[in-house]
């Protein structure tokens, strides 16, 4: 375990603090320019960028995902059918996945094939290659990541609370308000954490579905190690998507260690 | 003046079986009333659609004369303390017994809320939430969260069950108070006889969904309508169609004169302090339970004696 995590990341760090060398790979002197260089207008714009990218993600998947829960913990008999549905998508690989919304949206694709045969439009709309592509895809992808930790929180959630409240006279959109969201909580937070981390370092998404146009950290990360063959600004890059995940998760782990003693 | 609550001919049915079998009751306002029967016996289910968590199959349920049996919960004005209590977690004792003023919008919800939560001894632990108080506490607030609302009828589902003895007797004794305090009707339902006893003005006994017995607690223990009733309310040896209560059978050395007596022969006889049980096998195997003071403890076991009666303390059912 420490091995496999310990050492990596040991060689990420030692790297960042180094040169490139002129075929790739790594050489001295020992500096800290990758990280100075992160500090760029162009750099800090993919960080901002895929934070925001990640938040409006997250944003999304809580927006679809808590009623989606919600209709699937009240389902009865059918809640074993609509989970498998939910994780249907898994059984094809994420590459697949993410493909297949190339062949919906592109100029030629599904999407502008219909509105342009109906008339709607008469030159195909520019779906692909932009954020808006990127967040679909990866709302798409996480959904499920949302789901299932929600659905568990909802399981578990006392069906007397919803009479009490009921009982006390609320009717149902004050009970969702003041007793179902405020203890489900833990589960948007679970829900969140698991969503905005790994959207946070995407790049297949990105990549495929927002061309060059919508670089994000992940892509940055992958670029430097393969193309512009500069190993240590790679690493820079990489650490502080780690440091980034880092913090927002022991953030809400203290946030929420906090709810729970309270 | 209707009755706070009247059930008129309800009947519900799940996929299977029949829960509650066509039961009409009337209850006045401002009295403290017992829904009583063993496990699935349909008081659960029965207060339930009084309270509008379920619709009954048939029949109506009216509140104040007026037929609710349609409405929603949160159209009733009736309140439910939950068997499990159901105490919002994310809330402190202080707001859970607001939740329901601050849904009505009535702006001095604090300090009826302080109030109600002094009315059950729970002032100090105001600001508590539901995981930092035992049972018993936890009672009070579900107790104080519905009694702030003012409701013309309070249900009670089985409230002191989850409370250990000592607890319970103290409770029952609370219970009662807050009820001629506050004069709301309470309707409380409950498996233990003595409890329903010690506390209603009347009692309702229940069995498969119906109504066996619907009275006073001296009737349905002195003059129960049915055997159940009779068997349910308290303990009660049967000979044939005669049934006699423990504390009116009598044990004798001879054969006595003149009265219904069968022979047995003494089992056990234990002590429980303020009286003693002699435990006796009638001739056909049957047991039969006497109650005696404690100065008459000299039966012992093995011994043959004569079980008799008062013929007038008899009950008798067809």
């Amino acid at each position: 375990m420490a091995l496999f995590f310990a050492v990596p990341l040991a060689i990420v760090c030692a790297y960042s603090f180094l040169t490139r060398g002129d075929y790739g790979g790594v050489e001295q002197p020992w500096t800290v320019e990758n990280f100075s260089r992160l500090a760029d207008p162009l750099y800090l714009a993919i960080l901002w960028r895929s934070l925001w990218i990640a938040a409006l993600s997250t944003a999304f998947c809580a927006l679809l995902g808590f009623p989606l829960a919600l209709f699937i913990s009240r389902a009865g008999r059918r809640k074993n059918l609509y989970l498998q549905l939910v994780l249907l998508p898994f059984w094809t690989s994420f590459l697949v996945r993410t493909y297949a919304w190339l062949f919906i949206l592109r100029d030629t694709g599904f999407v502008n094939t219909v509105l342009i045969r109906l008339h709607f439009i008469a030159a195909p709309l520019q779906l692909l290659y932009n954020d808006g592509a990127v967040l679909l895809g990866l709302v798409y992808n996480f959904l499920p990541f949302f789901v299932l930790p929600m659905y568990a929180t909802l399981e578990r959630l006392d069906p007397a609370l919803l009479e009490a409240a009921a009982d006390l006279g609320a009717r149902p959109f004050a009970i969702l308000r003041r007793v179902i969201l405020p203890v489900s909580a833990p589960g948007f937070v679970a829900g969140a954490v698991l969503v905005f981390i790994p959207c946070l370092g995407a790049y297949l998404t990105p990549d495929l579905l927002g061309g060059g146009k919508s670089v994000m950290l992940g892509n940055l990360v992958q670029n430097q190690f393969t193309t512009a063959r500069d190993w240590p600004f790679g690493s820079a890059a990489s650490l502080v998507l780690m440091l980034a995940s880092a913090l927002l998760l022991a953030a809400l782990m203290r946030s929420r260690i906090a709810r729970e003693l309270m | 003046m209707p009755p706070v609550l009247e059930l008129r001919r309800i009947i519900k049915d799940f996929p299977g079986h029949r829960a509650v079998d066509d039961v009409s009751l009337s209850f006045d306002a401002g009295g403290f009333y017992s829904l009583l029967g063993p496990s699935g016996c349909g008081k659960t289910t029965t207060l339930r659609m009084i309270g509008g968590f379920e619709q009954p199959s048939h029949g109506e349920v009216l509140l104040n004369g007026a037929v609710v049996t349609e409405q929603k919960p949160w159209q009733r004005d009736v309140s439910t303390v939950f068997q499990s209590y159901a105490l919002f977690p994310h809330l402190t004792a202080l707001r859970n017994v607001e939740f329901g003023l601050r849904e009505r919008g009535i702006s001095d919800r604090q300090s009826r809320a302080l109030r109600a939560l002094e009315l059950v001894q729970l002032s100090e632990k105001r600001d508590r939430t539901p995981a930092q108080l035992s049972g018993g506490e936890k009672q009070r607030v579900a107790l104080a969260r519905s009694l702030v609302l003012e409701p013309k009828l309070l249900l009670l589902d089985e409230p002191l069950a989850a409370l250990d003895p000592s607890l319970r007797k103290q409770m029952r004794a609370e219970l009662k108070a807050m009820q001629r305090k506050t004069g709301i009707t309470f309707l409380f339902v409950t498996h233990d006889q003595e409890e329903a006893l010690s506390m209603s003005d009347k009692v309702a006994v229940m069995n498969h969904g119906r109504i066996e017995q619907f009275g006073t607690p001296e009737e349905v223990y002195l003059k129960p309508a049915t055997r159940f009733v009779a068997g349910f309310l308290g303990a009660i040896n049967w000979f044939g169609r005669a049934g006699v209560r423990p504390e009116s059978t009598r044990l004798a050395r001879e054969k006595p004169e003149g009265l219904p007596c069968h022979r047995a022969a003494v089992e056990s006889s234990l002590f429980l302090g303020n009286c003693i049980h002699v435990n006796a096998a009638l001739e056909d195997g049957a047991r039969v339970i006497a109650e005696i003071p404690r100065q008459e403890n000299h039966f012992r076991e093995g011994e043959t004696v004569w079980i008799h009666w008062d013929p007038a303390n008899e009950l008798r059912f067809e």
